[in-house]
């Protein structure tokens, strides 16, 4: 039997099985993991919805979003000033709320602007978010800085477990709807997705605000993660610039791709970074540009390209066993 | 009946003057050339039509109601489709999906997703490019390029189609072709509105043709009034075209 075949006949059953188990690892991981090894897994998944939010938005439409920092760390902020008055679940709703309705302010203003302009602002943005809240934080408070009340490690993963689903979830949905194809559109060309009736504004205006709902109720949980936040730590542009790298490495041509990019970058971003601090950012930086210049499809277009190869080789050597048969013959 | 009607239509960019005054028409059912040499503001007047350019004055209507002011997706979901000049196809699409866009969005009212894919197919046939649905839009040839940005027009059941330029580039051949296919297209019952510059396509096939020159309208008739114009010879057409019709 063709193995092959066995895979391209059976590949929902498949896949299907593959989620069902990453699920059930992921439900039973806090059972027998150190409670080290949760913290890892839960900032793995925190970088998961960034990835996946990131490219939800700015991977269809080609817009450069700079800003996931601006939003995640609006939810950092939203847990920072309610912890005391509002339970947690209550603020996650909060924290996704408000960067909705932030991120749809800031579209209607801005959307308009192309390319690079539209990847300025949105950078400019998160540094206008760090200084303003700075200001206010030391007007209102007299310091600089927020502890936040620690919440077990488990209850944290499985919170983030469901926000990191919903988000891959929803990214697949869309992808596969008519909305996806519309983003897709304005990603192709803008003008002619407007012209063949496609409400361009409505469409990026909504998508990056769902987009970013997420990374504001992932901020949310990543608040009790860090224990204490100042506004240079909730909008540091390193969660602007990694969920993007992330979302490079492992390709944005499918919706699992940003997931397997922020898991590989994102695992080694929490162990290694802080034991081989320089040497990993030299690193980083090699495997980014050979990527970039080698694979802009990142890791999931290699899929396709193996595919090709095995069905190549699997032709070839069908066509060699006829010819055995015939001369036998 | 006047399907598209224009009054006063102006448009200055920083004081340039594309457009000028203009008062034009297009009766339904009918195919209508547009001509004038290079600059004259054709593809100006049709990205007013269309909605990217906003008016500077006048206003345009559309089967009677104002369509000026609207954005382009709003004129489109009421009856009027376009081409472009340098066509502007979705480069990160299959050619199916290219059309499929047109299909999902081009209607006033939603449309199920098996309707959509039925309207895409059939646009997909009429332009003869049945059989790449599945071929990535950049693998094609400009030729059928332009074939798909009918086809996608067409998807969102238009009753006008402004066409920009859609033989420029084509083998006599081809041009035969794609005038085969403004008229079956007319004949389904679409009024079409032709930017052009191979007279033997805009003579050939429409029924009345409008002169631009300098952004201003000189003149607007029948193909042989226009041929026998006198300024028209002067500033576009040549004494040998004249010569020859």
């Amino acid at each position: 039997m063709d193995i092959t075949r066995l895979v391209s006949t059976h590949r929902k059953l498949l896949l299907g099985g593959f989620l069902i188990l990453i699920l059930i690892f992921l439900a039973t991981f806090p059972l027998y993991a150190k409670a080290y090894d949760v913290r890892v897994l839960t900032f793995i998944l925190i970088y998961v919805v960034l990835a996946a939010g990131w490219a939800m938005f700015s991977g269809t439409t080609g817009y450069m979003s700079l800003a996931p920092a601006a939003f995640f760390g609006l939810g950092i902020y939203a847990m920072a000033i309610l912890q005391h008055n509002l339970p947690f679940p209550l603020i996650i709703a909060i924290g996704g709320a408000l960067s909705f309705a932030f991120a749809v302010l800031v579209g209607l203003v801005t959307l308009r602007l192309k390319g690079m302009y539209f990847a300025i602002f949105t950078f400019g943005l998160v540094v206008f978010m760090t200084e303003i809240v700075q200001y206010m934080e030391t007007r209102l408070t007299g310091k600089h800085g927020q502890s936040i009340i620690p919440i077990d490690i488990e209850t944290l993963f499985y919170i983030m477990v469901g926000v990191a689903v919903a988000t891959v979830l929803v990214t697949y949905l869309i992808r596969r709807s008519r909305w996806g194809l519309a983003m897709l559109g304005i990603g192709g060309n803008e003008e002619a997705a407007e012209h063949m009736g496609v409400n361009t504004t409505r469409v990026k205006v909504f998508t990056f605000a769902v987009s970013s709902a997420f990374m504001g109720a992932a901020g949310v949980v990543a608040a009790p993660v860090l224990i204490y936040v100042n506004s240079n730590i909730a909008f540091s542009l390193y969660y602007s610039f990694l969920p993007i790298f992330m979302a490079i490495l492992g390709g944005m041509g499918t919706a699992y791709g940003p997931v397997i990019g922020a898991v590989i970058l994102g695992y080694l971003d929490t162990t290694l970074r802080s034991q081989l601090f320089n040497y990993f950012y030299l690193g980083f930086g090699t495997i980014m540009v050979l990527i970039i210049v080698f694979l802009p499809s990142g890791i999931t277009g290699l899929v396709p390209l193996v595919q090709e190869r095995i069905a190549k080789l699997t032709a070839k050597s069908r066509k060699g066993g006829q010819g055995q048969q015939h001369a036998n013959t | 009946m006047r399907i598209l009607e224009g009054r006063g239509v102006t448009k200055y960019f920083e004081g340039l003057r594309a457009v000028f005054d203009v008062d034009f028409h297009v009766d339904q059912g009918e195919i209508m050339g547009l001509i004038g040499p290079n600059g004259a503001g054709k593809t100006t007047l049709f990205n007013l039509v269309s909605g990217a350019l906003p008016l500077s004055s006048g206003e345009i209507r559309f089967k009677g109601q104002k369509i000026s002011g609207l954005r382009p997706h709003q004129i489109c979901r009421m009856g009027i489709s376009r081409t472009f000049q340098e066509t502007k196809v979705f480069g990160n699409m299959p050619v199916f999906q290219n059309v499929l866009v047109g299909a999902f969005f081009g209607s006033p009212s939603g449309i199920s997703g098996p309707d959509a894919t039925r309207e895409a197919t059939q646009a997909l046939e009429f332009v003869g490019l049945a059989a790449m649905g599945a071929t990535p839009i950049n693998d094609l040839t400009l030729v059928n390029q332009k074939r798909v940005e009918v086809a996608r027009a067409l998807a969102t059941r238009p009753e006008m189609l402004l066409l920009d330029e859609l033989m420029a580039g084509l083998t006599p051949t081809e041009v035969g072709e794609a005038m085969e296919l403004v008229t079956r297209m007319r004949e389904k019952g679409i009024t079409i509105l032709m930017v052009e510059h191979v007279m033997r396509a805009i003579m050939g096939i429409s029924e009345r043709v409008m002169v631009l020159h300098h952004g201003e309208k000189i003149a607007d008739g029948t193909c042989n009034e226009i041929s026998c114009d006198k300024r028209v010879i002067d500033v576009y057409l040549g004494e040998e075209t004249h010569a020859g019709s």
